[in-house]
């Protein structure tokens, strides 16, 4: 058998690669995904685009290709002004929470951690709930929602990291411990001044549950420095993610200032999400579930972890606007009970496919 | 002198855990502390570690842990905890790596000399065949090698271990114990070890320390240190010390005054 030892030395394992990297297999699953997921999101709606007929007019915008668009004004219209905003938003929306999770669950060591856990949807609900209610800024507070619910994010997360370290102790549950604190009291603030102001329950009811109608490409615009800062700054510590998987004490005598990464993950991972919900609502769960797949996919490292989730956060959310705009059209259903709808039985399934589960 | 620690005290919730200790050891030395259940063991090898603040003074290669930077402590002393806390579905070359992370860089990726270092690690602690192995499906054995390999990986001069046999049956013992005297012979590494076996730390230490209540209550060669009397006195635990060219010292617990008539047949 001449090519045995040929075979065996292809078999081998190569012992000089740093495991770095995301395989190239996987950054092409992960291209597909986003793409498809956008595509159709582009060409499906209460107005049917097709799919070819979008394929054409995007690659109208490409020079030197010499493809010319079939669009009518009209449907250029409900492209680009409509649709294209609302996925991008979605992209960075669901890019943002899945990653901004998967980096909770890496610094709390806790698989249900994400920063809706830390006070983060609390505070969020709280800033929009006040603005709809007591009608700040006028139009039922339209205009300035973004901004309460982002320093609500902000100041929820913000405030239970301050009452955590002030109780010292054992530093990630009693976080966790501060944070379901910080929640439950804004939420009990919230679900009163939502209470006391009945006529304007059912948009703050329909703000909680998620939606992603924008008003063009400027909410975009102003989401995105916010998810590319924090993303930049989380696949930055995804290395370190995977060092605090050994605990606090061992990470330490590794020489990893871990009070200052956990601060500085938790810090990005907030800003991010607080700009993120401030114009999607509170879409619930996918956070949790779209990390989770990931890692029955590809095991556990945050090498790996992060990036995916934010590539399939990306792609699952634009998908489940895509359900949530079509299956009730002309009316929408909330994108948070679809994500929970869906996901869940969805997580369910990977769950009892594979064997384990963990942060 | 690798290290050199003086009047060293540390107090936790209020109460002196390590009252007043002091200790040398020498390069390519291997010291033992032993003594009971809350002697203060772990906490005065935390504070070696840098990961407890003391008072007194701990001398790494001349250097105040206190004053040196984390990763500075980390490229030193290299630390194996009792209960080392094991992430199942990581692999063990994975697992090895992450000892390199004080020489990288903040957050750098591990480069391929990096992943040269774990394999080597792991091959001079007989686990080269475990690379791929998740650390979930490991043997306690096997387990206890990984997280030795992964303190070898980070080249450190001096090795903290705390307990490193509690979980083991006495064969996997008895390898842990040989494989970190060997590394000890090869490379020059000085060792400090909590251990509650005294057979064993009489085996396998150049010196003892003997601690009950934070302080030092006896120091030297492990034939002064293990005797019947001063175990009795500090441990509670009635035991014969036998040596002998064979087996060289060994403790052996004695059941205390009880009838052991057995019942006549």
């Amino acid at each position: 058998m001449a090519s045995a030892g040929g075979i065996r030395k292809l078999l081998a394992p190569r012992p000089e690669r740093a495991p770095r990297g995301v395989p190239l297999r996987w950054v092409l699953t992960a291209c597909v995904f986003v793409l498809t997921a956008t595509l159709l999101g582009l060409a499906l709606g209460p107005v049917d685009l097709g799919l070819a007929a979008v394929g054409r007019e995007v690659l109208s915008h490409f020079p030197f290709l010499g493809v010319e668009s079939s669009f009518s004004p009209t449907q250029d219209a409900i492209l680009w002004e409509l649709r294209a905003p609302r996925i991008a938003l979605g992209l960075l929306v669901g890019a943002m929470l899945a990653s901004a999770g998967a980096a909770y669950q890496g610094v709390f060591r806790n698989p249900l951690a994400d920063p809706y856990l830390l006070g983060a949807a609390a505070g969020a609900g709280l800033g929009a709930t006040v603005v709809i209610a007591y009608d700040v800024g006028g139009s039922g507070g339209a205009d300035l929602r973004p901004v309460a619910a982002f320093v609500g994010a902000t100041l929820g997360v913000g405030i239970a990291y301050l009452l955590g370290r002030s109780v010292g102790g054992r530093q990630t549950t009693t976080l966790i411990l501060a944070g379901v604190t910080v929640a439950a009291f804004l939420t009990a603030v919230q679900t009163y001044v939502q209470q006391s102001s009945a006529e304007t329950v059912q948009e703050v009811y329909s703000w909680i549950l998620g939606q992603l109608e924008t008003s063009g490409w400027t909410d975009v615009l102003i989401v995105l420095p916010y998810v590319a800062l924090s993303s930049i700054v989380l696949l930055w510590h995804r290395r370190l993610l995977d060092v605090l998987a050994v605990g606090d004490d061992e990470a330490s005598s590794l020489g990893v200032p871990v009070a200052r990464v956990r601060l500085l993950v938790v810090a990005a991972a907030t800003l991010g999400t607080a700009a993120a919900v401030a114009f999607s609502g509170l879409i619930a769960f996918v956070g949790i579930i779209v990390p989770h797949a990931v890692r029955l996919l590809v095991g556990t490292s945050y090498r790996l972890v992060l990036p995916l989730s934010l590539a399939f956060g990306a792609g699952f959310l634009v998908l489940m606007d895509l359900v949530a705009r079509t299956v009730v059209a002309p009316a929408q259903l909330p994108i948070g009970v679809v994500t929970a709808f869906l996901g869940a039985p969805f997580f369910a399934f990977v769950l009892r496919t594979t064997r384990t589960v963990g942060p | 002198m690798t290290l050199r620690a003086e009047g060293v005290s540390v107090s936790l919730d209020g109460a002196r855990v390590v009252d007043g200790v002091g200790l040398a050891v020498g390069e390519g030395e291997w010291l033992g502390l032993i003594g009971p259940n809350g002697a203060g063991k772990t906490t005065l090898l935390r504070a070696v570690a840098g990961l407890v603040a003391y008072s007194g003074s701990i001398l790494l290669h001349g250097e105040e842990v206190a004053s040196l930077g984390r990763r500075a402590v980390a490229r030193r002393v290299a630390v194996v905890p009792q209960i080392p806390v094991i992430p199942p579905d990581t692999t063990v070359l994975e697992y090895v790596v992450l000892g390199r992370t004080p020489h990288l860089g903040y957050a750098g990726a591990p480069r391929p000399r990096d992943v040269v270092a774990a394999r080597s690690a792991l091959a001079r602690l007989d686990g080269a065949h475990l690379v791929d192995r998740r650390l979930g499906s490991l043997s306690g054995g096997e387990r206890q090698r990984a997280v030795l390999a992964r303190a070898v990986a980070q080249d450190a001069s001096l090795l903290l271990l705390d307990e490193p046999t509690s979980a083991l049956d006495v064969g996997a013992q008895q390898q842990v114990l040989e494989l970190v005297a060997a590394l000890r012979a090869d490379g020059g590494l000085t060792v400090l070890s909590a251990m509650h076996d005294l057979t064993h730390a009489g085996q396998y230490a150049d010196r003892l320390i003997l601690l009950d209540g934070g302080r030092e209550q006896a120091s030297g060669p492990p034939a002064e240190v293990l005797t019947e009397r001063l175990i009795a006195r500090h441990f509670g635990a009635s035991v014969r010390v036998v040596s002998d060219e064979a087996t060289g010292l060994a403790v052996v617990p004695l059941r205390p005054a009880v009838e052991t008539e057995h019942p006549v047949s």
